[in-house]
This record gives structure tokens, C-alpha cells and sequence, in this order.
């Protein structure tokens, strides 16, 4: 399995993810600077968490509109896959790839602590490993995470079986519509999600249920 | 030219004999500009002048030191070619005045400190004093310094692992925001600030200069006034991306070797970066204003020279390296211009629109700065046992003490600050110091921030004791050797002899402590005019550590793991009241005589403790300190609500048994087995040990008597600090 990690400036959690996925698939991922109009030859795209441009107008509006984006979506169009995580996943609404948008957290407060989720998905290249109902704890660290969509798209997502990731009853950190915690595009190949699964792939960090997403990855792209 | 006048003398923080004493300097009438820059180099934040004198006192020298103070931070030898860079530094008067900006600042501040010395920041702490919380700014201030630490540190993408807060009346006017910055480089990649050589290119990269800022260093130099809040101009406003981009160019570049000497503009900007590196280097700076990237319009030389815009840096280069330094700076979208040059001529001089507005010697501003030997009288000290009603029940005491206001989890602040970015954080807040791995490594650094100001109050000296001691007990207490220390000394004014002598003997007390534990201070910050109308705050000497773990998977936590544990106290408990959270909290007073700290002890029980974890063999310990041992003892049940039954020993009375703060005293949990072997060890050793009960339940229950759940007495823990946030009304004391 072949990846690539995108480098905004202000991108924070590049190295996390570079880490995590040499870690699980002993592969270097291409580091790919944000200015870049070519992706290297990949099967994998990490958008990874970070204040991309200081998040300084609405978080990943302005990576939404950088040079190495519209080859992201490209990459996402051919059916190569595509994670965003926290920052990533803003980025992911704000380019259109995923629907809806994450709000301010309902607290107004940045938040950043283990939150216990329920893998709702498992028919994807992300959580395959996973049992479906399976409770994991992921942490998250943000400030704006509050998934939002209309019902119409909320029932839609649901219907479609697109909610991998739900936060568990009353672990909901940021007043996200329906606990929502990570969504699958419409044809399964990108997923969004608030919680960082790359920050819990080493015993001694205090967990190792980010494992199961990498090798479902792993296992869906070899 | 402008005339110098009394008055402008005076507005510019200066007496009428350092005044003097720069007219001798010169040799004539400075210019305006001139006058500037005198005055923020001359100002108490910049030139120590008050506590020069006794900071020489201080160890600050050990095998593994390979940088002590001087430089923008202090360095060590954590083994295989590796250095830890770290420093604490304040930011108290600003963030009274603008809470959200002045913290933030300040954390931008002290993470140029470190990675301008080459280092990758790998994580922050931070320790911070309000008010009482009854005090209608306390909330916003909370909120806003809390805000202003995270919205910094997780825009840079560096885990804020831990810290302190405290209230009390004595900061109601005058809080303490002191940050600090722990970073990790190659020994061999070490930066340093000395402009050595002639005719070398100086360069500026960063953000714009604008007017911000200008006086900050004055301002942190005096006492504050009701009209204090009027000085919101002299607040720097933060720009965390930019500061992040700051970072990775300034790595990037310094990969090359085309860096000589490079400093961060801090306190008085680009007068202070300018005549530090050429001080440093023994030669002389030529400035030419009219290159400097600027945000505003029609700047003045004065202007330039004194603002205190943020996220800026003055690096000296190997002449021909100034494209390969450009291209970098550019990739990173940040302002690159070369503003002037090295000389042979030892002096600062400043062109502006074709005039030399300042043209100074530079050892006037360094070594020729005014030292005072302040005159300084001793208080009467609080000696005498206080009083206190015996009948009150125990129980209801800790669960008060835990809901209170110095004791109640910090939950609420920590979980605002990111701090698991970077994936290697091994020990969240909450326990006795956090632990960050060494990326890639085994290998891990402890760090730990300490004082505790009530006791400084009725004995700086042994208060300055106990906050080494303190620090480097909860080094030990997660299994990590302690290393070295950087001070925070936050004081009222220097010029009264009772603070002056806070500020001596405090001084002594820390520099008695670190000689004692091998603990040496690399590097610090002083911050005095802690005062609002007159009332100076408790004497607060932070002390932030740094100690280091070969193993990462042999650490212990505060928590209890199993049920069937033996509860094991390490150290002689006598019952010491005086200045206890018990007598302030329960009994309302805030009397008697600061515990006394025996370093030798100390050291003896430390070493014994870290031995066990480093052997593997003990994965609980907590240290013993604020409120005593049953607080403790709760701190350690409450995170697994794993409870305990224990019981007294060695000494009759109830309250001060469990309440309180003797020192040098740590309680464990292992299994039976372990646990009588360690039992037998430090009796051997002529350690006071004692086994106080078993672990198991979901109750604490003291002398097979009374018993609270641990729920009950988490519930109080927990729900303070949101509680009070939330706007829960607070009882006015006193």
C-alpha cells in the first residue's frame, strides 16, 4: 500500500500520520507540500489535523482551494481512497468531497480528551477490521467538530450506511448531529472523521484501537 | 534633534542617576531614540538589575549541563547525541490586562526561546495564579489565559502536557501567567545567539514590525495602577500560524550551515535581539531601519527599534548564504530582508531615511547596565502551632478539601489544551509530571512545574527549598532521574526591603535545594512589580523541571491498578499544620510556620522510590504534598475508582496525620508479595516506612470505621472547576 501525506502550512498532525502509517505498514508515505499540483503514484491520500492557513478564515477553506486539492479530487474521482482526519476532515466538507460542515463545538471550547465511539460502518476499506457496534476510544482535539448537515442529508447518510463512526451515548464532545463522528463519501472510497485513530496505534500512548483502521486499509489496497 | 527632557527621562522608567550614568556613557545628550533603548535594556526585565547579584548564587553547573543561563534557554545531555532545551518564562502583566492575547504571546514567546536554539518544542507546560474566585475578573481572566494558552500552543501543533493553577486574594490584581517550553535537538545542532565576526550579513524573517507592543519591557518593569488597563496598546496580539511557519523555516534553514548566531525578538524587539548578539559576539551591529518589513506606515526609528511585534527573528549568516536562506523563508511565505550588517566597532548603530539615529557603545547596554545591591530586612516569622478544632470529622474534611478551589481537578483547563499532538505523550495532566517520549526513542523527559506560594509567604527561604523539593519529587515519583531546572521568579517590588528580601532568600532556599538534589538551574526569568496599589502578591518562585526516563515502559502513575494492593507511605509524617490546605481550607485560617524541607532526606527517599520503578517494580506511586496524605490517597483511587482501607501509624492524632504536609514522603501500592520485600529494603535503609492498608472496593474507609465512596468523592473533584466556570456563585471569603 502506497500513500501520501498532504502538507498544508499550519498542518500539525503530518508527522502523526506519517508515523502511524510507517508504523503499520513499514512503508514511508510521499510527504506532499501543499503547493504541489501532481500526487505522486498513490492508492492512499491522508489529509492530515493541523490549523491549515491558521484556520484563520473558516477551518480548511482556504487548504480547500490550494493547488495540490483539485489532484486530491482527481485522485478521489478515479477511486483512489482518501482519509481526513480533524483538519482534514474540514477540509474534506469545505472542498465539496464530503457533505455538510463541522461547527464550533457546542461549548465554544476546544476539547481535546479519549472519547468512546462505535464503529457503525464496517462495509469500507477503513473499517473493515472492525466488528460493526465494536466500541473503540479514539481521542480528539478540536475546536470546531460539530458535524452538521441538513435532516434531508443526515436521513440520506444514514440510509446509505455512510456513518463509520459515531460517537457513543454520552461521549458526544461537541453537540454533533446524531453523534456523528466520521463519514464515507457516496462511493465509500473517502472517509472524514474528527477523532485522530492515528494517535492511538502504540501500546505505550495508552491504546491501539486506531490499529483496526489502518489495516483495513492495508487489507483494502493489497 | 529632540532635547532630552526630566520628564521624558522619567516616562522612560529611568532615575535621575542611571540617567546620569548614561550622560557619562555617552559622553553627551542621548537622542530620543537612544533614550528608548537605554530604557528598555535598562529595565528590570532585561538587565536583572536587581537580582543579578544574587542570582550568581545559584548552581548551575553539572556534567550533564551543556548550556547554562545566558542564552535564550538552557540545554542538557540526555545521552546518545541528544539535548533537551527548555525554559519558563512569564507573561503575568500583559495577561492582567489583555488575558486572551498576553497568554498567548507568551507561549509564542518561550517556544522562540527554544527552537531559535535549534530545538523542535516537544511540549509545554505551564503554571498560573489568580485571583481569589470570588473576585468578579477571576472567570474572565481564567477563561481568557486558558484560552489564549491553547488557541497558541495547539495552533503550533506542541502538546500542553501539564501545569498548575492556583488562587488566592494576593493575585486579585496582579496574576501570574508563566509558560514554559521543552525542546529537543542533536548535540550537535545547538544554535546560539553570538554574533561572532565582522561584516556578516544581518538578516530578519518573520512577521512585519507594526507598533504593537512598543514598552513592553517598562511596562513588565513597573507596579500596576487602577489605570493600568489603559496600557492595552503595550499588548502584543499573536499570530500562531505564523509562528508555526516561523518554526519549520527556521529548522529547515538551520539544517544548513549557513546560520552564525540567531535570536528571537522577545522583550524590546529588535534594540534587545541586536545588542544581545553583538554583545555575546564582542562585535558591533549595524541596523539600516529603512529595510525592515513593516506593517504600518510611516514608522519612526524609536518606533522600530522598541515594538514588540511577535513572531519575528534576527539571525546572523555566513556571508553568500542570503538566497539559499531567502528561498526558504519565501517557501514559507514569510518576510526575508537583510537589515544590516556585522562591524568591527563594538557599537549599535541605527540608520533611518539617510539620519544615524543612535550610535551607542554596546557594552553600555549589557555589561555597563545598572546592578543594585537593594537593601533588604527580614519579616518577623510565623512560628507557633496553630490551632485547630480536633473533633471534626475526617471524611468530610477530604471530600471539602477535594471540592475546593487550590485542590479540585484541573480537568476543565487541560482538556482545552491539546495534548496528545505529536503522538508521543505517555503521562496526560493529571498525575505527578507529565512524560513525553523522545520521538523514536525508548527514551523519555519527565517535566514538572512547582511552588507552592503559601508557604513562601511566612518562610521564602524554606518555601524556595520546597519548590525544588517539590519538583523534584514528582520527577522521582513517575520513575524519571531528575536533571535540571529553569526558575520563574515572580515577586512584588524589589525596591521594598521586606520583597527584596523574598526575593534573597527565596533565591537561597533554591539555590540550597538544587545543590543539594544535584538539580543545577540552566536558565530562568525574573518578574517583579507584582504589585497592584501597593499589595504585592505571595512570593512565587516556579520552578519548572525536567528529568529524564531510559525506559519508557518501566513509569508509574498515580492511580490505583489492582484491588489486594498494600498501601505503603515512605517518610516520616510528624503532623506538620502550619500553612497546610487543611488549616486554610477547613479552618480558615492561613497561619503558622512553612513545613521545614531535609534535603538530605529528601534525597535519600527520592532515590529509593525511583530505584524501585526503574527496576520495574513499583508501577503506583504519588508523592505526598498539598493537603497530606489522605488527599493522596484519594488522587490515587478516584482515576480507576479503585478505593482502599487504610489506617493510621505512628502518630495519635487523626487530623494531622492525614492533613498534614510533612515532607519527603511518598505513598506507594504493590502486591503483597513486592510490597513486603520494599517494606523490609527501606527499613534496612533507615527509611521511615509504614504499610497503611490494602487497596479494593469502590469505598475509602479509614480505620475499618468510616468510609465515603469514591464516587462521592469524585463528584466534588470534578464538578468544581466547571462549576465555577459556568457562573456558579461563589461565597465571598473573608
Amino acid at each position: 500500500m502506497k500513500s501520501a501525506v498532504i502538507v498544508f502550512p499550519a498542518s500539525n498532525c503530518d508527522r502523526d500520520a506519517k508515523v502511524a502509517l510507517e508504523q503499520m505498514t513499514g512503508k514511508t508515505p510521499a510527504m506532499v507540500w501543499h503547493q504541489d499540483s501532481e500526487l505522486p503514484d498513490v492508492d492512499l491520500v491522508v489529509l492530515p489535523g493541523g490549523f491549515s492557513y491558521g484556520d484563520y478564515l473558516r477551518c480548511g477553506a482556504m487548504a480547500s482551494q490550494s493547488a495540490v486539492m483539485r489532484s486530491v479530487k482527481a485522485h478521489a474521482d478515479k477511486g483512489g481512497m482518501v482519509l481526513g482526519v480533524c483538519n482534514g476532515f474540514q477540509v474534506l466538507t469545505e472542498s465539496h468531497m464530503l457533505p455538510g460542515a463541522l461547527m464550533r463545538n457546542a461549548a465554544l471550547k476546544f476539547v481535546c480528551k479519549p472519547v468512546g465511539l462505535e464503529v457503525q460502518e464496517t462495509q469500507s476499506g477503513f473499517t473493515r477490521k472492525y466488528e460493526s457496534g465494536q466500541r473503540v476510544t479514539f481521542p480528539v482535539a478540536h475546536g470546531e467538530g460539530s458535524y452538521f448537515a441538513d435532516e434531508e442529508t443526515l436521513d440520506r447518510l444514514e440510509g446509505e450506511n455512510r456513518v463509520a463512526f459515531r460517537y457513543a451515548k454520552g461521549e458526544n464532545p461537541n453537540g454533533a448531529a446524531r453523534d456523528i463522528a466520521g463519514i464515507l463519501s457516496e462511493k465509500r472510497n473517502v472517509l472524514g472523521l474528527m477523532p485522530h485513530p492515528e494517535r492511538v496505534v502504540d501500546d505505550v500512548l495508552g491504546g491501539t484501537d486506531g490499529r483496526g483502521l489502518f489495516q483495513s486499509l492495508i487489507e483494502a489496497l493489497s | 534633534m529632540t532635547k532630552i527632557t526630566p520628564a521624558m527621562v522619567k516616562e522612560h522608567g529611568l532615575s535621575e542617576s542611571e540617567y546620569q550614568k548614561i550622560l557619562d556613557l555617552m559622553g553627551r545628550e542621548p537622542s530620543f531614540v537612544e533614550l528608548g533603548i537605554f530604557s528598555v535594556m535598562w529595565s528590570e526585565h532585561c538587565s536583572y538589575k536587581s537580582t543579578r547579584a544574587h542570582l550568581k548564587k545559584l548552581p548551575t553547573k553539572a556534567p550533564w549541563v551543556i548550556q547554562g543561563p545566558g542564552e535564550n534557554a538552557g540545554v542538557i545531555d540526555i545521552g546518545d547525541g541528544d539535548a533537551a532545551i527548555f525554559k519558563m518564562e512569564s507573561h503575568n502583566h500583559p495577561s492582567f490586562i489583555e488575558p486572551y492575547q498576553g497568554a498567548a504571546t507568551g507561549v509564542g514567546g518561550i517556544m522562540r526561546d527554544v527552537f531559535t536554539m535549534g530545538a523542535r518544542p516537544i511540549a509545554m507546560m505551564n503554571a498560573l495564579r489568580f485571583g481569589e474566585p470570588s473576585h468578579p475578573k477571576t472567570r474572565h481572566l481564567v477563561s481568557g489565559v486558558v484560552s489564549g494558552i491553547g488557541g497558541y500552543g495547539n495552533c503550533m501543533g506542541v502538546p500542553t502536557v501539564g501545569g498548575e493553577v492556583n488562587f488566592h486574594p494576593s493575585y486579585n490584581g496582579n496574576i501570574l501567567v508563566n509558560a514554559m517550553c521543552v525542546g529537543l535537538a542533536r548535540q550537535d545542532k545547538i544554535f546560539l545567539s553570538a554574533a561572532k565576526g565582522a561584516g556578516n550579513p544581518v538578516v530578519y524573517v518573520g512577521s512585519k514590525t507594526g507598533r504593537d507592543g512598543i514598552h513592553g519591557a517598562t511596562m513588565a518593569s513597573a507596579e500596576f495602577d487602577d489605570a493600568s488597563e489603559e496600557k492595552r496598546p503595550t499588548v502584543q496580539v499573536g499570530d500562531p500560524f505564523t509562528e508555526k511557519l516561523l518554526l519549520e523555516a527556521c529548522l529547515e534553514l538551520m539544517a544548513t550551515d549557513a546560520i552564525i548566531a540567531i535570536q528571537d525578538m522577545g522583550a524590546a524587539g529588535l534594540t534587545s535581539s541586536s545588542a544581545e548578539m553583538g554583545d555575546k559576539g564582542g562585535s558591533g551591529i549595524e541596523l539600516d531601519l529603512d529595510k525592515v518589513p513593516q506593517r504600518e506606515t510611516n514608522m519612526t526609528a524609536y518606533e522600530m527599534m522598541l515594538s514588540e511585534s511577535q513572531e519575528r527573528m534576527l539571525a546572523v549568516l555566513r556571508p553568500g548564504r542570503e538566497a539559499q536562506a531567502e528561498a526558504i523563508f519565501k517557501k514559507w511565505e514569510l518576510d526575508f530582508a537583510v537589515i544590516g550588517i556585522t562591524t568591527d566597532t563594538s557599537r549599535l548603530v541605527v540608520k533611518h531615511k539617510g539620519k544615524v539615529e543612535a550610535d551607542m557603545p554596546i557594552t553600555a547596554l549589557s555589561d555597563a547596565a545598572p546592578i543594585y545591591e537593594r537593601p533588604y530586612t527580614e519579616r518577623e516569622a510565623q512560628t507557633g502551632e496553630p490551632a485547630y478544632d480536633k473533633s471534626k470529622p475526617v471524611l468530610a474534611s477530604l471530600k471539602a478539601i477535594l471540592a475546593s478551589p487550590d485542590m479540585a481537578s484541573r480537568r476543565w483547563v487541560w482538556e482545552q489544551y491539546d495534548h496528545t499532538v505529536m503522538a508521543d505523550t505517555v503521562q496526560v495532566p493529571g498525575g505527578d509530571a507529565a512524560v513525553v517520549r523522545i520521538h523514536g526513542t525508548q527514551k523519555a523527559l519527565a517535566i514538572t512545574t512547582d511552588v507552592t506560594p503559601r508557604y513562601c509567604r511566612p518562610d521564602p527561604f524554606e518555601g524556595g527549598k520546597q519548590a525544588v523539593a517539590e519538583a523534584w519529587r514528582n520527577l522521582t515519583a513517575v520513575g524519571a532521574l531528575p536533571l535540571a531546572v529553569t526558575d520563574n521568579l515572580n515577586y512584588g517590588n524589589p525596591q521594598k526591603p521586606e520583597i527584596m528580601w523574598e526575593i534573597v532568600a527565596g533565591i537561597d532556599g533554591i539555590g540550597a535545594a538544587c545543590r543539594a538534589l544535584d538539580f543545577p538551574v540552566i536558565g530562568g526569568n525574573c518578574s517583579l512589580y507584582n504589585e497592584t496599589n501597593g499589595e504585592g502578591i505571595l512570593p512565587t518562585p516556579a520552578i519548572g523541571a525536567v528529568g529524564l526516563m531510559k525506559d519508557v515502559t518501566k513509569m508509574a502513575t498515580v492511580a490505583f491498578k489492582r484491588a489486594g494492593d498494600v498501601v505503603i507511605l515512605i517518610g516520616e509524617t510528624k503532623g506538620h499544620l502550619g500553612q497546610s490546605i487543611y488549616l486554610r481550607e477547613i479552618e480558615g485560617q492561613e497561619e503558622g510556620a512553612a513545613p521545614k524541607v531535609d534535603l538530605g532526606t529528601e534525597k535519600k527517599h527520592g532515590d529509593f522510590v525511583r530505584g524501585l520503578i526503574e527496576a520495574g517494580r513499583v508501577d503506583t506511586v504519588h508523592d505526598v504534598s498539598d493537603g497530606g496524605l489522605l488527599v493522596a490517597i484519594a488522587e490515587m483511587a478516584m482515576p480507576r475508582g479503585i478505593g482502599a482501607s487504610v489506617g493510621m501509624a505512628g502518630l495519635a492524632e487523626a487530623i494531622p496525620f492525614w492533613f498534614g504536609e510533612d515532607q519527603a514522603r511518598y505513598c506507594l501500592a504493590a502486591p503483597f508479595a513486592e510490597a513486603e520485600k520494599i517494606v523490609a529494603e527501606a527499613r534496612a535503609a533507615f527509611i521511615t516506612v509504614a504499610e497503611l492498608g490494602k487497596t479494593g472496593g469502590d469505598k475509602l474507609t479509614l480505620d475499618n470505621k468510616d468510609s465515603v465512596a469514591i464516587t462521592d468523592l469524585k463528584a466534588g473533584f470534578e464538578s468544581w472547576f466547571p462549576n465555577f466556570m459556568a457562573g456558579e456563585e461563589i461565597p465571598v471569603t473573608n
